[in-house]
């Protein structure tokens, strides 16, 4: 069977910044680099750069919440080309005690809104980030509700000016 | 020096002036959205804008991980509730990849079609509520009518209007009415004769033309910076959507255009979504055709890890009792894995990445919203335009609150 393109982008990756890859797979058909989160900037840029990559489209950005493991979160990102109609999985592993990791808002504006959400809801701080602020819940709110040790049941009062 | 000499010396440029800062919304009329805008006007000119968006936040991926597989279904309807099919089959085709099933032919067919419609039910919502915030109330009505038609077809295919639910893992509910084609081909010659009057009041008029044409101009580059899809990022004339890029269900047989702007303003914005109704109707009318050749067939797979075993063998035999009661009880098991699944929604790609650790409840159900992401980059577009071109610009970025704060 002829090669994919999938296996063909991860070989390139690991060529051009193999030291900071941890792992790579692609089950299901979704090619998938796991890197360490110190290279996180630098193996991104390389993959937007690169123009046998060419990763132009930072499509979607998340955390899961792997509790009980250690390191606990980890930071999924999905990127796509547009001019190879193709898509790559990074993932970054993210301790609890240390939880931060690169913005990558220099590299792609869409990152900019995402982070904040990731912020909002699992509380990754994102090192560089020009405005980290709460984006789907108020300033006021306590915790970070994603996290999967927060009670689903757990209330929190509406806050407003006057109360 | 008397006072009128003072007078005349002093020059605008001396007066003391400074910005004003005004709040738009969360409720506001002319948003069909509640969002709030924190904008900094110099006069009439937005100098900035901070969007505030979370009002409409339910914890849309908390409940989801909380609930069995099939339990994620209706609120995958309350994202973007006017297009609750499409929302439906980008999650239910997410856990086929994971369970990697292969649904039948006639189901797909039947997806794909009521996708369309419920595609359609959008972009008449967008155009038609967009006439109305720039205060144009007949072109308004004539999509809305147009939508009502689209929601007659869907409650004659599923039973319900809007959050139709009718995607199931594995298949859909049950397979169309016989009357469908018939009623189905009627609706969309009275949706053609409405798009026909609507366009008749709309695209010549010099007011509306005025308000959209250079307005909330977005670039190429700009949008593939800030990941934008859909009709937006087509009508910068990037000619990207899913359905052609990677041809899911039967959309590689079938035969449909993608419309592309030229200059990425709402003028174009709005001649894309008009052109992709059109597209619309145009695979619905080939699916009805492919249905009624197709003949009768299996509408689900035939896998009991997701579907319940027929009525009568369950009344009847031992194996499948358990089989419903665990089904039911419990719902389906999906084998432990990560996978992400897009589908071309109505504002772009809508994308699901799941987790599962192989039991009956999800570990991360992640929605990558297109509208969401297509609001991040809304102050670039109005950013030195005037305070009243945030309305269309607003309404042709079409943000869904359900779908947006989630």
């Amino acid at each position: 069977m002829a090669e994919d393109h999938g296996s063909r982008v991860l070989r390139r990756l690991l060529d051009r910044c193999g030291a900071a890859v941890v792992d790579t797979h692609a089950r299901l058909g979704d090619a998938t680099a796991i890197v360490r989160k110190e290279q996180l900037s630098l193996v991104m840029r390389t993959l937007r750069d690169d123009p046998e990559l060419a990763f132009d489209m930072l499509t979607d950005l998340t955390c899961v919440d792997y509790l009980g493991e250690e390191p606990r979160f980890e930071m999924v990102y999905h990127l796509y080309s547009i001019a190879k109609n193709q898509r790559l999985r990074v993932k970054a592993r993210v301790s609890e005690q240390a939880c931060e990791i690169d913005t990558l808002c220099p590299l792609w504006a869409s990152a900019n809104w995402m982070e904040r959400e990731v912020w909002d809801l699992y509380g990754v701080r994102f090192t560089g980030h020009p405005d980290l602020r709460r984006i789907l819940l108020y300033e006021e709110f306590q915790g970070h509700p994603l996290r999967k040790d927060y009670p689903k049941e757990r209330r929190q009062p509406l806050v407003g000016p006057n109360n | 020096m008397d006072t009128r000499e003072r007078m005349e010396d002093v020059r605008e440029a001396d007066l003391h002036t400074e910005h004003q800062i005004l709040n738009m919304g969360p409720s506001h009329p002319a948003t069909h959205g509640t969002v709030k805008f924190v904008i900094e006007l110099d006069g009439e000119t937005v100098v900035d804008l901070d969007v505030q968006v979370g009002y409409l936040h339910r914890g849309f991926e908390k409940e989801c991980e909380s609930g069995s597989w099939y339990q994620c279904i209706p609120y995958t309807d309350r994202l973007n509730y006017n297009s609750a099919i499409l929302a439906n089959l980008g999650f239910c085709m997410a856990v086929e990849k994971l369970l990697q099933l292969e649904t039948p032919e006639r189901c797909q067919w039947l997806r794909v079609m009521a996708g369309e419609l419920s595609r359609l039910g959008d972009h008449l919502t967008r155009c038609g509520a967009a006439c109305l915030e720039l205060q144009a109330m007949t072109p308004f009505l004539y999509g809305i009518e147009a939508r009502e038609l689209t929601w007659d077809l869907q409650e004659i295919l599923c039973g319900a209007r809007v959050t139709s639910n009718y995607i199931r893992i594995g298949g859909v509910k049950h397979d169309m009415p016989p009357s469908f084609p018939h009623a189905a081909r009627e609706m969309i010659g009275k949706i053609r004769a409405l798009l026909r009057d609507y366009d008749a009041v709309v695209t010549q008029n010099r007011i509306f033309v005025d308000r959209l044409k250079g307005t909330g101009m977005l670039s190429k580059e700009d949008c593939i910076r800030y990941a934008v899809t859909g009709p937006v990022l087509r009508a910068a004339g990037v000619p990207l959507d899913v359905r052609k890029d990677e041809p899911y269900l039967t959309y590689d047989q079938i035969d449909f255009d993608v419309p592309v702007g030229e200059v990425g303003d709402n003028f174009d914005r709005y001649l894309v979504c008009v052109e992709e109704m059109h597209q619309s109707l145009r695979i619905v009318e080939q699916c009805l055709v492919k249905l009624e050749n197709l003949g009768p067939g299996p509408v689900n797979v035939d896998d009991r890890r997701v579907r319940w075993p027929a009525k009568g063998r369950v009344f009847n035999q031992m194996e499948e009792l358990i089989q419903q009661f665990k089904s039911v009880t419990e719902g389906p098991r999906v084998p432990a894995g990560e996978g992400y699944f897009a589908i071309e929604s109505a504002n772009g790609e809508l994308g699901f990445y799941l987790v599962s650790d192989g039991s009956a409840v999800p570990v991360k159900v992640r929605c990558r919203p297109p509208s969401f992401i297509n609001t991040a980059p809304l102050p670039l577009m109005v950013r030195g335009a005037m305070l009243p071109d945030i309305i269309p610009t607003f309404d042709f970025v079409n943000m869904i609150g359900g779908e947006c704060d989630r």
